[in-house]
């Protein structure tokens, strides 16, 4: 694999996690106010992906959704604008973190019904199949949104019409507060799209040179009219649902005992691809320095820029309800 | 001048007129038109290639226009509404299509969370041309789960336009003007207004949407109908009128946004209401109809408004149940002698 490419993995990375780190201090202190589901730890599922597809595909997201965001190349400015429920954020401060897009670049949005947005890959799957483009649609959900019907209703369909979608099951083990062992029998959630013939696997979602070559090899086969694909990545939330960590208002919400944290810890995706672009000597420390102290510049440029802006003002409550 | 304007208004209408179509063809014509015109106009729905099941109103779709823009779906409305708002959301103009509006229900999640709210939710970046058409599959002793009519849900959902057409002139009008608009339009009919004739055009034209119409001018009282109940105001008016009362007639045509302007103008001159509507009393479109006159024209209504609805019931399968159930012409004329007989 080129240079340039594992540069771009690990660029695209970097910036999910320090764009998400970042917002761990406001959101304590209370100058961010909306709820952020942040996927530290789950950066290589989103790069892995995303970096397969192209900016006329179309992707959805989640709730947790910053890294899908940002791994198809969204603004941080518009991002960290719209967390603050800014006039300049990418959804002009009414949808807040769980409500973003870059269209243009691809990240066509998102939403936080579990599972609301897999039907709407489905649609736009549907909406190239009819239109004879050879483009593929992308939905992200979790392991929780295997417990919607809306899930299996969806992968029939995409298999009955053969769509161009790939279903990306990020399984970071939790659904919400509840292990997923308390929500489903012990088999493997990508065994699900097997009864409705449909390509399926799973993979290591905290490597992304897995990820990636998993992706482009379904995005290759829906490209060509042999879609649909079904990916699970196995991946581990760092942080907790919602806001930095689940024990934020003071109240024992996360059951997950410390040493499985720090289990995954070891598995940081970040590190370990950053020791592989060592070893490898594909990239030198000083150059990971410096993509690192780049992306802070621009993370912290985007926080200065979100709190100098305004919030919509009250006159405005009635635009965008209709175009 | 103004008689020779009013001659050549005349004639058009005339010409334009002329020819006849039951509801359920007006509806086919301008699902078949428009797929014709805009390549991206996309229809889903269960029955959608049946012969009977959505009446005409699809007849010859399919074999037209082909099993990808026409697709008779599984039985999965969740996620085909879900499809249907996704393909909208990427530029299609879907058209998604419920043989009983009671199957709606698995859909809530699609239509509320996803189409009314996509636009809103993402600062505008893309909006959500859908018609979510649903069919009122009243009365046939179907029982409570193949006769509801939930427009009103519908019209409480910030996001939604809801219309609902009772002539075959509007019901192509409003179907072609909600597949050319922009955002999420639900669209109501009633299965036993498929076979009603009227003058349709042969031609591509819309009823604007959120614009009601007089059908039949009167001083008496405002009778303000929805769907077929604007169809047995006209005839209780009719009645009405043999019996020395002059009754005005108001078909509101859209729910959402609804014609404050004809309704008001109408009540301001007649003094008195009654509003005649399909669906449940309570919470229901007649208490919005209602609700508007009284906080904005109250000084004009020289009595108090009556509502002809639904009982707050499920609907009966037995046919002497539906008979009690369904209100019609009878009803609405005992409203209105209810508030004109002392006044009049």
């Amino acid at each position: 694999m080129e240079k340039a490419l594992l540069k771009n993995l690990y660029y695209r990375m970097v910036k999910i996690r320090a764009c998400e780190e970042s917002f761990v201090e406001p959101i304590l202190n209370g100058e961010i106010k909306c709820p952020v589901h942040l996927c530290t730890g789950q950066e290589a599922t989103a790069v892995g992906i995303c970096s397969a597809l192209r900016k006329d595909d179309y992707v959805f997201g989640n709730h947790r959704s910053h890294g899908h965001y940002l791994a198809m190349g969204g603004e941080v400015k518009s991002l960290v604008a719209e967390i603050y429920t800014k006039k300049s954020g990418c959804s002009k401060g009414r949808g807040g973190s769980m409500h973003i897009t870059a269209k243009e670049q691809g990240f066509v949005g998102s939403v936080p019904i579990v599972a609301g947005t897999i039907s709407l890959a489905l649609g736009a799957a549907l909406a190239a199949n009819v239109r004879k483009e050879p483009k593929v649609a992308v939905s992200f959900f979790g392991d929780g949104a295997t417990g919607e019907g809306t899930l299996y209703e969806s992968l029939n369909f995409a298999a009955l019409k053969k769509l161009p979608i790939i279903f990306v099951c990020e399984n970071n083990l939790y659904s919400t507060h509840l292990p997923v062992k308390e929500i489903r029998p012990e088999r493997p959630i990508f065994e699900i799209a097997r009864p409705f013939g449909i390509a399926t696997s799973q993979v290591d979602g905290n490597d992304v040179l897995a990820v990636f070559q998993e992706a482009n090899k379904a995005v290759e086969l829906c490209r060509q009219g042999k879609g649909p694909f079904f990916i699970e990545c196995l991946t581990y939330r760092m942080r907790g649902h919602v806001g930095p960590n689940d024990n934020i208002q003071g109240d024992q919400t996360d059951i997950r005992p410390q040493s499985e944290i720090e289990e995954w810890k070891k598995k940081d995706p970040i590190k370990r691809f950053e020791k592989m672009l060592l070893e490898e000597k594909i990239l030198e420390e000083k150059e990971l320095e410096e993509i690192k102290q780049g992306i802070k510049k621009e993370v912290a440029d985007a926080h200065k820029l979100a709190n100098e802006d305004i919030r919509p003002r009250s006159e405005t409550l009635n635009k965008y309800v209709f175009k | 001048m103004r008689i020779s304007v009013l001659v050549q208004k005349l004639l058009i209408n005339m010409s334009l007129n002329k020819r006849k179509l039951s509801y359920g063809l007006a509806i086919n014509e301008a699902m078949s038109q428009l797929m014709r015109k805009d390549p991206s106009v996309l229809l889903l729905g269960q029955g959608v290639k049946s012969p009977w099941y959505v009446g005409a109103t699809c007849k010859g779709l399919a074999q037209e226009f082909g099993g990808d823009r026409v697709i008779d779906t599984p039985i999965s409305e969740n996620a085909m509404t879900g499809a249907a708002v996704g393909a909208a959301i990427v530029g299609m103009r879907s058209v998604i299509l419920y043989p009983r509006m009671d199957f709606m229900l698995y859909a809530i999640d699609s239509i509320v969370n996803e189409a009314a709210n996509w636009s809103y939710v993402l600062g505008g970046a893309s909006s959500v041309p859908i018609v979510i058409w649903g069919i009122i599959n009243r009365k046939g002793e179907q029982g409570a789960q193949h006769a509801q009519a939930l427009q009103t849900m519908f019209a409480h959902i910030p996001g939604l336009k809801v219309v609902i057409p009772s002539t075959p002139y509007d019901a192509k009008g409003l179907l072609i003007a909600a597949i050319q608009d922009d955002n999420p339009v639900v669209y109501i009919d009633d299965r036993w207004l498929y076979g009603l004739e009227g003058n349709v055009p042969e031609e591509i034209y819309t009823v604007p949407i959120g614009k009601g119409v007089v059908r039949r001018e009167g001083k008496d009282v405002t009778i303000v109908g929805t769907s077929y109940m604007a169809l047995k105001a006209v005839k209780a008016a009719e009645i009405l009128e043999a019996e020395g009362i002059d009754a005005e007639v108001i078909d509101l045509r859209s729910l959402k946004p609804i014609d404050e302007d004809i309704l008001f103008a109408s009540v301001k001159k007649t003094g008195r209401l009654v509003i005649a509507d399909g669906t449940w009393k309570s919470y229901g479109a007649a208490a919005e109809i209602s609700a508007l006159v009284a906080e904005n024209i109250f000084e004009y209504l020289k009595t108090p408004i009556k509502r002809v609805t639904l009982p707050d019931l499920p609907a009966p399968a037995s046919r002497t149940l539906e008979q009690a159930y369904y209100p019609g012409e009878k009803e609405i004329i005992a409203a209105v002698k209810e508030i004109v007989k002392n006044n009049h």
